[in-house]
């Protein structure tokens, strides 16, 4: 065990425990906000560098601080190390900075956009962004394609944080996706738009932290914000069968898998992480074949959380209608 | 006085030929090590000798060497990175040109001093025409016993291969060339842990420059205290620099660290000056990425005292007057060069070889390219010289490799030092585009 201290708060973590995950034993605002990095998808996080903080002292046996701002998500923790987060005027300089280049070739769609209410980068915006840009050029674009005939794909809104990879290299058999070219025009495509035929491909939906990759099923149908989640499950010879059924009135309108308060998909008792299955994904919009076990809490920064619609109070049709 | 130990016999006709190279005393470093020297031995006389990497960062060779984990039972490798793409960098490609033996002779006592067994020279893809000298050469010391299986009764084996990789900056980057040769796309990899412990294939890796490997043979040679007193101070030993732009006689020189910066533009045995009479504005000492001197800060100091072709020397006065000896690719600029313009030409060259995986990188080179595409031709405002400085401090130290500092130094050392030529290219759009060349700068700023 290590002793760490982050924002003045000092807690003991496991030896090898990064820095991100150490916050997030703390939790609260503390917790840095990460854009690529997913604790279910061993080799992802270090890219986006939203979670970049400072680190006071190295360690125990050598106080020094680090020059530079490191990633959190991929720094291991040191015995007796000071990390600063909130509290690190560089920190917050640095961070929005890196929103700012985030955005720069961002659509800023959101109103028309699927992911509006559960985006990450909206959240990232409204934390640390600018109320206006700098940027006068024109935005680069992509046209919208699709991969497989359950996902679309806008590259446009896409800020090229590899999770889908991730999904994509360990979930699915076989890989055919990826990021093609380099630099400000890389993108995410398939080889020549082959189509993602895989039962677990639909997950890449859930990993994206953007609008980038959206349920076609889902599309333009409504705010999420109008949808009531309720945790619901199903027997599922491909996977846990437990899963998210956003509803409006008796009709569920998107699965999705369980996440936690930081947009990752939650754990099952046995420890495996409970991705979901193309066919309860796309397939299963009858309220019939789910057992609807009971509101779902949608945690942390979401504005569907604003609803407060939360398990601990009574839902009354009246009230969402 | 020029010293040839690196280039030695470069002009001696069929020296790209083992038995000429070996005629000239080729090859007596893998003797004289293999036959009386334990592997630690040659690291030690590395160490002594105190070569510092010739690749740009200038981090001591015996010290990564030492650093490298020698876990049992797990094959470690060493990579030579001849992928040499920085702009106004063309020494490695020379040196592999002339005498490719030299290269080969100092990868089998390195390889030996470090028990890698397999070697790799990672080379450019645009160096394809060297890869067929390179394999040539390698073919002809199979040929002979220097390499293969049990080489010169010594019971080291070692398998030297080429391999080419597709021509991308980023790939000069040690993790990035290493996932590169593993087949993958060229990305940098996340740093801890470093190579020495999980390089190629998850085994403990060097990754070296071809000028530091082909020092290595003079060092075994000649003893590394003896290479040690060439030189001046940390930096021992000589460099090639590779000398482009408006100089009377560019080309690639060895140089022995420590002469004048000025000798080695004015010197008659180096590059006898600035090109059709002009005066000097600007040099860029070590390669596109090091910060641009004025002409008042490259031959002294800003204290005045003679600034030195060492590695201490130009960085003397940090960033706010000095530079870096970087990778040696000395760019020379006279007195109707645009500074804007060519500070755009880089920025552009960074945009394009950016690997788009961390964003600060991506998103940053490619908006000061576009700012600065904005201002070299006339479109610009005051605000946009300010809001590249920004760009510059946002990337600077928030990326997962050096490319982005490499792409951001430049831009801030142009605008700190020509920002009057940056504001001359807002306030006079027309006359900007009218010539090719920037502000005209007073002749008292020129040397």
């Amino acid at each position: 065990m290590v002793k760490v201290t982050i924002d003045d708060i000092q807690i003991e973590v496991e030896e090898g425990t990064t820095i991100l995950n150490a916050a997030r034993q703390i939790g609260g605002d503390v917790v840095p906000p990460a854009m690529c990095f997913y604790s279910k998808l061993p080799g992802t996080g270090g890219k986006c560098r939203t979670c970049l903080v400072e680190v006071a002292a190295g360690s125990e046996k050598d106080p020094r601080p680090m020059p530079k701002l490191v990633a959190s998500c991929s720094t291991p923790v040191m015995d007796g190390m000071v990390v600063k987060n909130k509290t690190s005027e560089r920190v917050h300089e640095n961070r929005g900075g890196i929103v700012e280049f985030l955005l720069i070739n961002h659509p800023l769609d959101c109103p028309i956009c699927d992911q509006a209410g559960e985006c990450h980068l909206q959240d990232l915006g409204f934390e640390h962004g600018k109320s206006a840009t700098r940027y006068k050029e024109k935005r680069r674009t992509f046209d919208p394609i699709t991969i497989g005939n359950k996902i679309k794909l806008h590259m446009n809104r896409c800020i090229l944080c590899y999770r889908c990879v991730a999904v994509a290299n360990q979930l699915t058999d076989k890989r055919v996706h990826g990021v093609l070219h380099r630099g400000d025009h890389a993108e995410i495509s398939t080889y020549i738009e082959n189509a993602i035929e895989n039962d677990f491909s639909g997950n890449m939906i859930d990993v994206c932290p953007v609008g980038a990759l959206t349920d076609k099923t889902f599309r333009f149908k409504s705010r999420v914000w109008f949808l009531k989640p309720m945790e619901a499950s199903c027997s599922c010879s491909k996977c846990s069968g437990k899963a998210v059924v956003w509803m409006f009135g008796n009709e569920i309108y998107r699965v999705t898998a369980r996440k936690d308060k930081y947009g990752e998909v939650e754990s099952n008792e046995d420890g495996k992480t409970a991705w979901i299955c193309n066919e309860c994904r796309f397939d299963k919009k009858d309220a019939s074949k789910w057992s609807i076990e009971g509101p779902r809490t949608i945690n942390r920064h979401s504005v569907i959380s604003q609803n407060l619609y939360t398990s601990d109070r009574k839902i009354t049709d009246k009230k969402l209608n | 006085m020029s010293r040839k130990i690196l280039l030695e016999h470069d002009d001696v006709p069929g020296i790209e030929t083992f038995d000429v190279y070996r005629k000239h005393g080729g090859y007596r470093s893998v003797e004289k090590a293999l036959k009386t020297m334990s592997p630690q031995n040659v690291v030690e006389e590395v160490q002594k000798s105190g070569l510092r990497g010739r690749g740009g960062a200038g981090f001591p060779t015996g010290m990564k060497w030492s650093f490298l984990a020698k876990p049992e039972g797990v094959p470690r490798y060493l990579l030579c990175n001849a992928d040499e793409s920085e702009p106004g960098t063309f020494k490695d490609r020379y040196l592999m040109e002339k005498i490719p033996h030299r290269l080969i002779e100092g990868m089998i006592v390195s390889s030996y001093a470090l028990g890698a067994n397999t070697s790799y020279i990672y080379i450019r893809g645009e160096y394809m025409w060297i890869l067929d000298i390179l394999e040539k050469a390698i073919a002809e010391a199979y040929a002979n016993g220097f390499l293969g299986k049990n080489i010169l009764g010594s019971g080291f084996d070692l398998d030297l291969r080429v391999a080419p990789g597709g021509g991308a900056y980023i790939c000069g980057e040690e993790t990035a060339l290493i996932e590169s040769l593993e087949g993958k796309r060229g990305n940098p990899r996340l740093k801890p842990p470093f190579p020495a412990v999980k390089g190629l294939w998850g085994c403990p890796t060097v990754v070296n420059n071809v000028e530091s490997i082909a020092a290595v043979v003079p060092i075994v040679n000649d003893g590394g205290d003896e290479y040690a007193k060439i030189g001046l101070g940390k930096s021992t030993g000589t460099k090639l620099i590779s000398a482009s732009g408006n100089l009377v006689r560019p080309g690639v020189y060895e140089i022995e660290m420590g002469i004048t910066v000025e000798e080695f533009i004015y010197g008659d045995q180096y590059c006898r000056g600035i090109a059709n009479n002009k005066k000097l504005k600007a040099c860029i000492p070590g390669g596109s990425s090091v910060p641009i001197l004025p002409a008042h800060l490259v031959t002294k100091t800003a204290e005045g005292t003679d600034r030195l072709m060492t590695y201490e020397s130009l960085a003397e006065g940090g960033f706010a007057s000095g530079s870096m000896l970087g990778s040696g690719g000395f760019i020379v600029f006279d007195e109707d060069q645009c500074i804007v313009r060519n500070t755009w030409t880089f920025a552009r060259f960074y945009a394009h070889e950016s690997c788009g995986q961390c964003s600060p990188c991506r998103e940053g080179t490619g908006w000061m390219e576009k700012v600065l595409n904005r201002l070299e031709h006339g479109q610009g405002t005051l605000e946009d010289i300010d809001l590249l400085a920004e760009i510059n401090k946002k990337i600077e130290g928030n990326t997962i490799c050096p490319l982005g500092d490499a792409a951001a130094w430049p831009v801030a050392a142009a605008i700190r030092h020509f920002r009057e030529e940056f504001e001359w290219h807002v306030t006079h759009p027309e006359e900007s585009q009218k010539r090719n060349y920037g502000l005209v700068l007073p002749k008292s700023t020129l040397v």
